[in-house]
């Protein structure tokens, strides 16, 4: 373990804690069709129309696995470095409640599709990484909706029966901050495989989080509660504070830590009880006697291995190799695939340096300013690119640049006409710069001589005064060269 | 022609196919003399009036080329049935109306077959003697007060006095082939995975399967040959190659080794089932069989696991009828009492008790010790029968141990009634098909039944065996229509 300043620690008295955290994400799988119907899994549709009998539960329907989600969840896998398991099972988990329909849950609980995997986090101090237990297939349920009538629940089932990844990890995140890059991570990695849309604003992503605190240098684990159902990293991060706190208090107190299940908060900013183990569910889970055992082959595996894209952790690796990158760098270009996407084909035609910063400062400030995705950019890859030749031949200069590149953002224009219409063309003429030179020269006699005799911090104003004059066009390399010969 | 009802399936077929009866002759008989039969209580919901206009509109344009033209029957109420109330024999379904059609109803209809109505069945087909249905007893027509076997006790009674000319029912632990041999009919399990699952009410889905019940071998042989089809909507449905079992039917046994397990000499069974069994095996040898001794040694174990296996699973299977959706729902105050007041009343006491038995066995701590010791058992009763199979074609063991019982007789003591799927559960487990036919009467004129048994998929050969036997059996049903005033 590094010894070093990022390091998460919760501090008592004398005490120091290390806080132990492992999480249960449930990824929506990217698929036209639920895990065992045809019904649609469309997001937004009016309540109960993506709805099959099969979804609902009627009297003598069954389920029929979709292929289509299986080979998601495989290529998951891959995506995870994980164990392929050629067989699994689909269990039933029961339990009742009004939006489960069939009165249990089909998922996968001894033998999971995906065995042991993992996932390399970059934090500041260095690589971490995190390891995953398995990766299941299973059903969603529907939604109960509380609040439309005083007495009656509603209920709707176009959620009922979507497949779901339930990715489970190792208890080896240390930090809400590495639990926001495992999140992340995870993410990137199944929008490049585009097994799930990662959009939690939608429900695609949530989590369970198993919080437990040791005293630090201890080997043993301390007892874990589960945080249910959290879906967004910044109240993951806020629950898991909060609820490592409240342990580290309880034990400081001489208290013990009951094992149990517990709600967030958000209005509050705190995690409450909701079962203890005692009163947790007997899911009676027994292999579902409606399916047969899941198996897939070597080479139904090895298709989908062929199918797999370079992933963010070897793209890095290509960008550092390859365009010479840092690693800081290659890290945010490769966060998500549509910004390295968009980095390639600007690099396509044009310098790697600046096209990096100019998508990393420029680019990634003004869309953030707007709150616009990267496929959302006003600006193409192919315009951006030309802007970035333009300053790289010397048409205009960096300062220039600036001023194309807001114009381009209000409406994807050819930067090459935005400097033709507006006549911003840089000025690389030495005879016409020497006589613009000569001028500001002649008009600031004084300043000259002043120069001569040793002032040199002098040699600023004149660039600026050029520059002014030129109307911010002069080619500032040149002036630079020529006013140093004149004085 | 006055006895159209007397006729088998493959004579009405006949006589519509060579235009001497009329589809409405025929539907019109059925449904007549099963209007006279209210007192055996056979039907949950009669359809007669369509079944005469369907008969009228195939004889506009009749299609004689299908295997069961115009033919009118009645189903089993576990069949989902489109447009047509489907109640499992249950208060929790006696309003539901399916929008759709089981597979393997609508490959009868493809046929040319009309529905008549639905038939009584014991509750979510739990039961050996329809006694468990919200709907009433059934009579079997053998004798008054009499139990036509069960679950699908509505459907041997019906073929038997001839209500329908054949039916299909559903066996998960004998629930065809014990109410055939109540009633002296013929009744096929298939091998699981024969026919499709899909529109079934579940009972337990993994020794669930559809079979026929009929007069004779030659008409079940047919109706298989229907019903029968690899169906994608089943994920448990098998794609082998399906028999024209009817036309392949053949007398012809000499040869076959049956096998005679001597683990079915049980404990206190009748000398009458005894003297059966030797008496089958006689008409065996007359057929050309060769008589082969046999062990089956987990044979005991069948029916504890049967009776964890099965309500394991239906406690599951039911668990989607809690009044959210569709069926029967009690007013409650919130949703875990409007649950239990919906389940309370709407399950009878029966599938109360399996639910019961089943959530226990699958619970945590139990489970080991039950439901997972069930499955390695029910492995080892498959293992004995591939074992026997190395050595015969087939075997042969009595259907029940015992003739129909009288109603009542057995309703407080669930054991002794669970005990009559003896013979007939170890085939469930082991996914294997079998068939019970008609082979004699008891001391009281009961009829018994001969159960044989096939290795998976080969239905023909254990159809083939029935056949032979059957001719050397020459059973006549003695039903005097005693409930006709």
């Amino acid at each position: 373990m590094s010894k070093n300043k990022s390091e998460y620690l919760i501090n008592r008295h004398d005490n120091q804690y290390e806080v132990v955290i492992g999480l249960e994400v449930h990824a929506q799988v990217t698929s036209e069709s639920k895990l065992f119907s045809t019904s649609a899994t469309k997001f937004g549709a009016e309540p109960n129309t993506q709805v099959s009998l099969v979804d609902a539960a009627f009297p003598g329907m069954l389920p029929v696995i979709n292929e289509y989600c299986v080979k998601q969840a495989i290529k998951t896998g891959i995506g995870l470095k994980a164990k392929i398991n050629k067989r699994s099972v689909f269990d039933r988990k029961n339990y009742f409640y009004a939006d489960l329909p069939q009165g249990y849950q089909i998922s996968q609980f001894k033998d999971p599709i995906v065995g042991e995997g993992k996932v390399i986090l970059d934090m500041p101090d260095g690589q971490k990484e995190v390891g995953i237990e398995r990766l299941h297939l299973e059903q969603d349920a529907g939604k109960s909706i509380h609040d439309l009538d005083p007495k009656n629940t509603f209920v709707d089932l176009n959620r009922s029966g979507v497949a779901l990844m339930e990715i489970v990890s190792k208890p080896d995140l240390r930090s809400p901050d590495e639990v926001n890059a495992y999140i992340k991570k995870l993410r990137s990695i199944m929008r490049y495989l585009g097994t799930c849309d990662g959009n939690m604003q939608e429900g695609s992503l949530r989590a369970d989080v198993n919080v437990s605190v040791r005293k630090k240098g201890s080997k043993e684990f301390g007892t874990r509660c589960e945080i249910k159902n959290v879906n967004s990293i910044k109240f993951m991060q806020m629950a898991i504070e909060y609820e490592a706190n409240r342990q580290v208090d309880l034990i400081e107190d001489g208290q013990t830590i009951h094992q149990e299940t517990r709600l967030f908060d958000t209005k509050k900013n705190e995690t409450r009880s909701m079962r203890s183990k005692e009163d947790a569910h007997d899911y009676r889970y027994f292999p579902d006697p409606d399916l047969l055992p899941l198996e897939v082959s070597d080479d139904f595996i090895e298709n989908l291995k062929s199918e797999i894209p370079e992933l963010p952790d070897e793209k890095k690796k290509r960008f550092i190799e390859k365009f010479k990158l840092s690693p800081y760098d290659a890290n945010i270009l490769v966060s998500d695939i549509e910004t390295s996407n968009y980095f390639e084909n600007v690099i396509k035609k044009s310098d790697v340096k600046l096209a990096t910063n100019w998508i990393i400062g420029e680019l990634f400030a003004a869309l953030n300013e707007k709150n616009l995705e990267i496929t959302e950019s006003p600006i193409s890859a192919g315009n951006l690119s030309k802007l970035i030749n333009l300053i790289k031949d010397g048409t205009i200069s960096g300062k220039i640049a600036k001023t194309v590149f807001e114009q381009m953002m209000e409406g994807d224009k050819d930067p090459k006409k935005i400097v033709e219409e507006k006549g911003l063309k840089q000025e690389s003429d030495p005879k016409a710069l020497e006589a613009l030179i000569d001028k500001v020269i002649d008009d600031n006699r004084d300043k000259a001589t002043e120069y001569k005799s040793g002032k040199v911090k002098l040699f600023g104003f004149f660039v600026g005064q050029v520059m002014k004059v030129s109307g911010g066009k002069a080619n500032p390399q040149l002036v630079n060269e020529i006013l140093k010969k004149k004085l | 022609m006055s006895d159209i009802t007397k006729q088998s399936l493959s004579e009405l077929v006949e006589n519509i196919k060579s235009k001497k009866l009329s589809s409405s002759d025929v539907t019109k008989a059925f449904v007549e003399r099963s209007e006279k039969s209210k007192e055996l209580n056979t039907y949950i919901t009669e359809d007669y009036a369509n079944a005469l206009n369907k008969a009228k509109k195939f004889d506009e344009k009749p299609n004689l080329d299908l295997k069961l033209p115009g033919i009118p029957m009645a189903v089993k109420d576990l069949f989902c049935t489109r447009d047509l109330r489907t109640t499992a024999g249950s208060k929790i379904l006696n309003n539901f109306v399916p929008t759709y059609e089981s597979t393997v109803t609508q490959n009868i209809w493809n046929e040319g077959a009309i529905l008549m109505g639905k038939l009584n069945c014991d509750e979510f087909a739990m039961g050996s003697s329809n006694e468990t249905s919200f709907f009433g007893n059934v009579q079997n027509p053998i004798d008054k007060n009499l139990v036509p076997g069960g679950s699908s006790g509505g459907s041997s009674s019906a073929v038997a006095a001839q209500l329908t000319p054949i039916t299909i029912g559903t066996d998960t632990g004998g629930s065809i082939r014990q109410p055939a041999s109540f009633t002296g009919t013929v009744g096929l399990k298939p091998t699981y995975g024969s026919c499709s699952r899909y529109g079934i009410v579940a009972f337990a889905s993994s020794l669930d399967q559809a079979g026929p019940m009929a007069q004779n071998v030659r008409d079940c042989a047919l109706l298989q040959e229907v019903i029968s089809t690899y169906d994608e909507k089943d994920s448990t449905s098998i794609d082998f190659k399906r028999n024209e079992y009817s036309k392949e039917l053949t007398k012809d046994i000499k040869g076959k080794k049956i096998g005679i397990p001597k683990e079915y000499r049980v404990d206190g069974m009748p000398k009458e089932i005894e003297d059966l069994w030797k008496k089958g095996i006689e008409y065996a040898k007359d057929c050309g069989a060769e008589i082969i001794d046999i062990s089956l040694p987990h044979t005991n174990y069948a029916l504890p696991t049967y009776y964890i296996v099965a309500p394991a699973e239906a406690s599951s299977n039911l668990a989607r009828y809690d009044g959210v959706k569709y069926g029967f729902r009690a007013e409650g105050e919130n949703l875990i009492d409007m649950y239990e007041k919906t389940r309370s009343e709407g399950f009878g006491a029966e599938v109360q008790r399996r639910i019961m038995i089943g959530t226990y066995v699958l619970s945590s701590g139990y489970y080991d010790a039950y439901y997972l010791k069930a499955q390695k058992v029910r492995k080892l009763i498959k293992n004995d029968f591939d074992e026997a199979y190395k050595k015969v074609d087939a075997i042969l063991t009595p259907s029940t141990p015992s003739s129909a019982f009288k109603i009542g007789e057995k309703t407080n003591d669930p054991v002794s009634m669970y005990l009559n799927d003896i013979f007939t559960v170890p085939v469930n487990l082991a996914g294997l098909p079998g068939i019970s036919i008609p082979a004699g009467h008891d001391a009281k004129g009961y009829p018994l039944g001969l159960q044989i048994i096939g290795k998976a998929f080969d239905e023909q050969n254990i159809l083939n065996i029935a056949y032979a036997m059957e001719e050397k059996i020459n059973f006549k049903n003695n039903i005097t229509d005693w409930w006709i005033k």
